[in-house]
């Protein structure tokens, strides 16, 4: 029981510091909004993928985008405190490790996913007004979707989790997630569809976890006929990729040296 | 039964012992106070008995829970207040201390309970739901301390508890030390390079300098081994051997342009030394203090810290950046 208590206390922080940080609320709505008018508007002017609106076709992932940015940056926030001394507050206290970890990445899942569901209403939005016609945003595609999200995001924060316990300066933490998260964004067929790549680019594709959160959102709420693998698949290598992270997260977080 | 037993207690980083077979029994009700230059091991003494370092080798007891074999019992018994912020200043000070409650899984009455006993005991009751961002250092320290003390525990750690503040918040913390250790008889351990502190808080202390305790002992005793008092002589020209006749002068230091001398009643000598010494810029007699113990001991002074001077930094492996979270 203890230990549940010390999870939701480390949970009930991240939360009230994310409520009480507006600039990382209005970066999460501005950012996505760019992308789908500029990005979406602007190539979406030339380019269209199955004979869809380019808007529609990137709205899944915008989504993974806020995920892969938001989860794995808030391994930041470890960085932090370890450098003041709240790291050692709670390392001090009588609880487990794992627990800790646990505990953290519920506070980062929340964040992101609260993040996403801002995002949901910006898309419903743009649904209505008739920027993205052909998207299908019901409770359906939405349950799908935010289950994808959820499994995703445990694996990226565990990701983020993992690289900030090791890391001692945030300079340098966000210097080598730089080098992570835009390869991630850029080969996971995010702005573009995944069926008929190069060859030197597809294995990099299909190595990539986030991919298959994509390809499976896309699917749902676009139509199957845009997305490569079964929906069931999707979601089993999601799943595998989160229960990795969260198992040399775990292992990182034994090993962090304060 | 001491509270505190350390035996043989090591931790190296590479070849250095930054705490180098460290013995000591605390026992239970002391302020003990560990007090060294920068660097001479207390942190991370104080990171090892609360279970937070490994040893290298050696080990320690506190409350007869071995800090290698139950750590986890230890972290019950024990409170620390650190020697940077921990607290989360986009909490306000209530949530903190719910948190730390939370942390310690103290039960939902219990807890509300003994915030409002700790809020009251550092007086920050109608402070409590101010974010920590807007306390003052000295606040906040309070705060931590207050903390530290949410779940009862039988020793508590401070870590250089007044480290950068200004004189008027030491002068309180340390009412709130001592006001502690009165009312509520837990064992404290205090580690501090301010010889004042320790002077004034700790009823015994060790002087430890690379690792290594030079000196343990009461406060008033180690100034009395000294042997007298301090004469201070400043002056170009005063020549160190015509001392040595004096039967009184204990010991005779030269730096720079000044002379120490430990001297027996001083006062009563002070006419026959200023006539051997000769021409003499200024004169200061004082009681000795913990620093010219450290002195005594070390051959320096306190504040001058190491010869070498990274090696503090080496043996801390940590800067001591003031960031902020967020």
């Amino acid at each position: 029981m203890s230990e549940l208590k010390g999870i939701y206390a480390l949970w009930y922080r991240e939360f009230k510091v994310f409520l009480r940080e507006r600039s990382r609320v209005i970066s999460s709505i501005v950012n996505p909004i760019l992308w789908l008018l500029i990005i979406g508007g602007g190539l979406g002017s030339a380019v269209s993928f199955g004979g869809i609106n380019y808007q529609s076709f990137i709205y899944p992932g915008v989504l993974i985008q806020t995920a892969l940015f938001s989860a794995i940056f808030f391994g930041v926030y470890i960085v932090w405190d370890k450098k003041i001394d709240f790291m050692k507050e709670v390392l001090v206290a009588p609880m487990r490790r794992t627990s800790i970890f646990f505990g953290k990445i519920l506070g980062g899942s929340t964040d992101t996913l609260l993040q996403i569901f801002i995002l949901f209403g910006i898309g419903l939005i743009f649904v209505t007004i008739g920027l993205m016609p052909e998207l299908h945003l019901n409770i359906f595609s939405i349950a799908v979707s935010v289950a994808f999200l959820f499994v995703t995001t445990v694996g990226l924060v565990s990701i983020g989790l993992t690289i900030g316990s090791q890391m001692e300066s945030p300079e340098g933490f966000q210097l080598i997630v730089s080098f992570l998260i835009f390869p991630m964004f850029f080969l996971s067929g995010a702005l573009f569809p995944i069926t008929n790549l190069p060859s030197y680019l597809a294995p990099l594709v299909l190595v990539n976890p986030v991919t298959y959160a994509v390809d499976g959102i896309r699917g749902v709420m676009i139509g199957f006929e845009f997305s490569r693998f079964n929906i069931a698949f999707d979601f089993a290598i999601v799943c595998l990729f989160a229960v990795i992270m969260i198992l040399i997260g775990t292992y990182a977080f034994k090993k962090m040296k304060i | 039964m001491p509270i505190i037993e350390i035996k043989n207690l090591t931790k190296k980083y590479n070849d250095l012992n930054a705490v180098d077979n460290l013995n000591l029994q605390i026992a239970e009700g002391e302020i003990f106070g560990l007090l060294g230059p920068n660097g001479a091991g207390k942190t991370t003494t104080l990171l090892m008995l609360t279970t937070l370092k490994p040893p290298t080798s050696g080990t320690a007891t506190i409350n007869n829970f071995d800090i290698i074999k139950q750590p986890d019992k230890v972290r019950k018994s024990i409170g620390i207040v650190f020697q940077d912020p921990s607290s989360d200043e986009i909490l306000t000070g209530y949530e903190n201390l719910k948190l730390h409650g939370w942390l310690y899984d103290m039960p939902d009455d219990l807890r509300e309970e003994r915030i409002k006993e700790v809020l009251a005991l550092v007086d920050l009751t109608d402070r409590k739901n101010d974010r920590v961002k807007k306390y003052s250092g000295g606040m906040r320290r309070r705060l931590e301390l207050a903390r530290g003390l949410m779940h009862y525990p039988k020793v508590l750690f401070l870590d250089e508890p007044t480290l950068g503040l200004d004189p008027q918040s030491r002068d309180v913390i340390w009412k709130y030390i001592e006001k502690l250790a009165k009312e509520k008889n837990i064992t404290i351990i205090l580690t501090t390079h301010y010889m004042d502190e320790a002077d004034k808080l700790c009823n015994r202390l060790a002087i430890i300098d690379r690792g290594k305790i030079v000196v343990m002992g009461y406060p008033k005793e180690l100034k009395k081994q000294l042997g007298g008092d301090i004469i201070r002589l400043k002056g170009e020209n005063i020549d160190l051997e015509v001392f040595n006749k004096l039967k009184y002068v204990k010991k005779i230091t030269k730096c720079d342009s000044e002379v120490c001398l430990t001297v027996e009643d001083a006062n009563k000598h002070l006419q026959e030394i200023l006539k051997v010494a000769g021409k003499v810029d200024s004169v200061e007699i004082r009681s000795p203090t913990l620093d010219d113990v450290f002195l005594h001991y070390t051959g320096r002074g306190i504040r001058e810290g190491t010869p070498e001077g990274s090696w503090a930094d080496k043996a801390m492996h940590s800067g001591m950046q003031g960031g902020t979270r967020r």
